[in-house]
């Protein structure tokens, strides 16, 4: 594989690549983040999730270098690091894919891939860029056809590989997946999930915002908890259940989500059991 | 479907995908085409089409049209407003527009003639300083547009008055201002014609470069282990071209020949295709009018796009009014006013360039113009006045953005974007 990251042994991944101590981000009165700890090793899935408003999006942009936290400090291979710019993240090797993608659908699929980092920009060199393209491709075991049809003709799991792949190209250790699976259907979900597996096999380290459990459970090692821009907790993704994680989003055990389920297990429809 | 291994290394990287039709030969690539155009995939081709109807019609009304005589003539006719409608491809291609283009090129038609002819300097400074203003008014459009979020319709729409005024402000009551006949640049626009045997050899030149560089790039491609398309159908291509060429000149050459200002407008054109297809800058003015966030986000400065769109639209602009006074031995009050805007808008539209970013390219221009041109030469050679020729051309443009929506739906049905 080119990722310059080896995978992570077991045993091992609690050393990380990238570690947060502390951080914090204030917008005007409102304390968006607090004093937020997170490590992401190599070769691991770390699922972020969080209700609306928990700071997930805060915590998406100071690792993409978009804003720079008020206080605390963030590590890359235990060295200090200030992310200053979206292009200081991405080439300290943290790539982004944000939820709307930022496709441009008029080009095809190469020209998207090598945008704003085109090899030749004077005469450029398609040839080498799609090369390159299928050899990313082939190591995702994507499942493009071709590269020369725009943008705009696939479906939306295909899209998701486009803006994955074109994060990859500059060699990145770790990857933030902003909401990957949130506009797909079932099938195109169970391919990003893939896709999110494959990345973690070349040994990336993968963030991963999500709302859906379920996809968090499938495929994360650990999950940690947002609530109202703190840590609640960072939990073993084999280990723990749906209604704990549920719990530690909305602060209580009993919750609207465990209430709901209760009164669904109370009045149990025909034809229909509730666990 | 059953078989997973890899396939054989004798399939092109490109072509792996099972789902994939993979053209093989000379028939392949013909039927892959046809295939392309029912699904909506045009390409040139409805405009191509256009062309062929409209000088059909005309030919059959006027049996000059189709004359040697004619043909040079709207060779040299079309040559200002194709250039205009060049400058307004890269602006309307990163999603703005530039209604101004008319008066700029009326002000850079003023400018030559007052510096060449009341202040008596040499022509190569008069067209620089005309050119130049150009670009000078394509930077102030973008900083209008960059800074102050001025939507560049309106922007523009207040420099079409502007500069309106400021031509007329130039002309200071003179009617025109008349180039000298023996001056170089009215020659150019008039009298001067390739040489027969060049003319020939840029037939042949132009169709063995095309041939070579398919060759060199099909030769590239495989030792990349990509697919490639296959040597018969190149020279299929090549010869075609060649043939259409070397008729083209002969038949122009039956009188005065193919006009050196047309070959400007050709070299205009191919460079701009090759700045808009080959280089990064080109692919970043797709990317501004596909996308402007998404552009923004993979690192392209959007605002410097945006500013060199226009200076490329305005200083075109400006060239093309030079070479419209230069046409007329004149720079007087109309020129590039009437419809010289709203034609060079449509002729890039009616060559396929959408009104609303992302989609067009050099040869739009051309096509589009020829459509124009032809319609305007042909109603001229008629005898009918121009409201005949508004009503057509409108007709026409209709039409063509018609067939371009409906072509549009087709390629999303067949998933080709």
């Amino acid at each position: 594989m080119t990722t310059p990251a080896a995978p992570a042994a077991p045993g091992e991944a609690t050393t990380g690549v990238l570690s947060l101590r502390g951080v914090s981000k204030q917008f005007g009165a409102v304390a968006a983040l607090t004093g937020i700890d997170l490590d992401v090793a190599a070769g691991e899935v770390v699922a972020v999730v969080g209700d609306n408003g928990a700071g997930k999006s805060t915590l998406v942009k100071i690792l993409s270098g978009v804003y720079t936290p008020d206080a605390g400090t963030i590590l890359f291979h235990g060295e200090q690091v200030t992310l200053q710019s979206p292009a200081a993240a991405h080439q300290l090797g943290i790539a982004t894919v944000y939820q709307d993608l930022a496709l441009c659908e008029n080009l095809d699929v190469k020209a998207n891939l090598f945008l704003g980092q085109e090899i030749r920009p004077w005469m450029l060199d398609d040839i080498a860029m799609e090369k390159r393209s299928w050899e990313l491709l082939r190591e995702l075991s994507a499942r493009i056809p071709t590269l020369g049809i725009p943008v705009a003709a696939l479906s939306g799991g295909q899209r998701q590989t486009v803006a994955i792949t074109r994060a990859l190209l500059g060699r990145p250790e770790i990857i933030l997946l902003d909401e990957p699976t949130a506009a797909l259907g079932v099938a195109q979900t169970a391919e990003v999930l893939n896709l999110i597996e494959r990345l973690r096999g070349n040994g990336l380290g993968v963030v991963m915002i999500s709302h859906n459990m379920d996809d968090v459970r499938a495929v994360a090692d650990r999950v940690a908890v947002l609530r109202l821009g703190r840590n609640n907790g960072v939990f073993d993704a084999r280990q723990v259940s749906s209604e704990d994680v549920v719990a530690a989003i909305t602060g209580a055990a009993d919750n609207a989500v465990s209430q709901r389920a209760a009164r669904r297990a109370a009045t149990p429809r025909e034809g229909q059991e509730n666990p | 479907m059953t078989s997973l291994e890899t396939p054989p290394a004798a399939t092109a990287t490109d072509l792996q995908d099972e789902r994939l039709a993979a053209p093989q030969g000379f028939r392949d690539h013909l039927r892959g085409t046809v295939r392309r155009a029912r699904d909506g995939d045009l390409g040139m081709l409805p405009v191509i089409a256009g062309v062929v109807v409209i000088w059909t019609i005309f030919q059959s009304l006027n049996a000059t049209f189709l004359s040697s005589t004619n043909l040079v003539n709207l060779a040299f006719d079309m040559v200002s407003l194709g250039v205009i409608a060049l400058g307004i491809v890269c602006v309307l291609l990163v999603g703005q527009i530039d209604l101004s283009v008319g008066s700029v090129s009326g002000v850079a038609a003023a400018t030559t003639g007052v510096v060449m002819v009341r202040h008596e300097q040499p022509l190569v400074l008069a067209v620089l300083v005309a050119i130049g203003a150009g670009a000078l008014i394509g930077w102030l459009y973008g900083q209008v547009l960059n800074r102050f979020g001025v939507p560049s319709f309106v922007a523009t729409l207040g420099g079409l008055l502007a500069f309106l005024g400021t031509q007329l402000w130039l002309l200071r009551g003179q009617n025109a201002i008349n180039l000298p006949y023996d001056s170089t640049l009215v020659r150019f626009a008039q009298v001067w014609f390739v040489p027969e045997a060049l003319a020939y050899l840029f037939a042949v030149t132009a169709a063995g470069g095309f041939l070579a560089a398919g060759l060199l790039r099909a030769r590239k491609r495989r030792r990349a282990g990509l697919s490639s398309v296959s040597t018969r159908w190149l020279a299929a291509q090549a010869l075609a071209l060649g043939a259409a060429l070397v008729f083209a000149v002969y038949y122009l050459n039956r009188t005065r020949g193919v006009p050196w200002m047309f070959m400007l407008f050709v070299v205009l054109v191919l460079a701009l295709q090759y700045v808009l297809t080959r280089t990064g800058f080109g692919r970043s003015l797709y990317a501004v009018g596909g996308n402007a966030e998404a552009a923004r986000r993979a690192g392209i400065n959007v605002r410097g796009v945006y500013t060199a769109a226009f200076v490329m639209c305005s200083t075109l602009a400006a060239t093309g009014g030079v070479l419209a006074a230069a046409r007329l031995a004149a720079a007087n009050q109309s020129t590039g006013t009437a419809d010289v805007n709203l034609n060079a808008i449509a002729a890039a539209v009616i060559g396929g360039t959408s009104l609303f970013g992302g989609r067009g390219s050099a040869f739009a221009a051309l096509l589009g113009v020829l459509v124009i041109q032809s319609i305007s030469s042909g109603l001229t050679l008629l005898n009918l006045d121009s409201s005949y020729r508004f009503i057509i051309t409108g007709a026409v443009l209709l039409v063509a953005v018609a067939l371009d929506s409906a072509a549009r739906r087709s390629r999303q049905a067949h998933g080709r974007g």
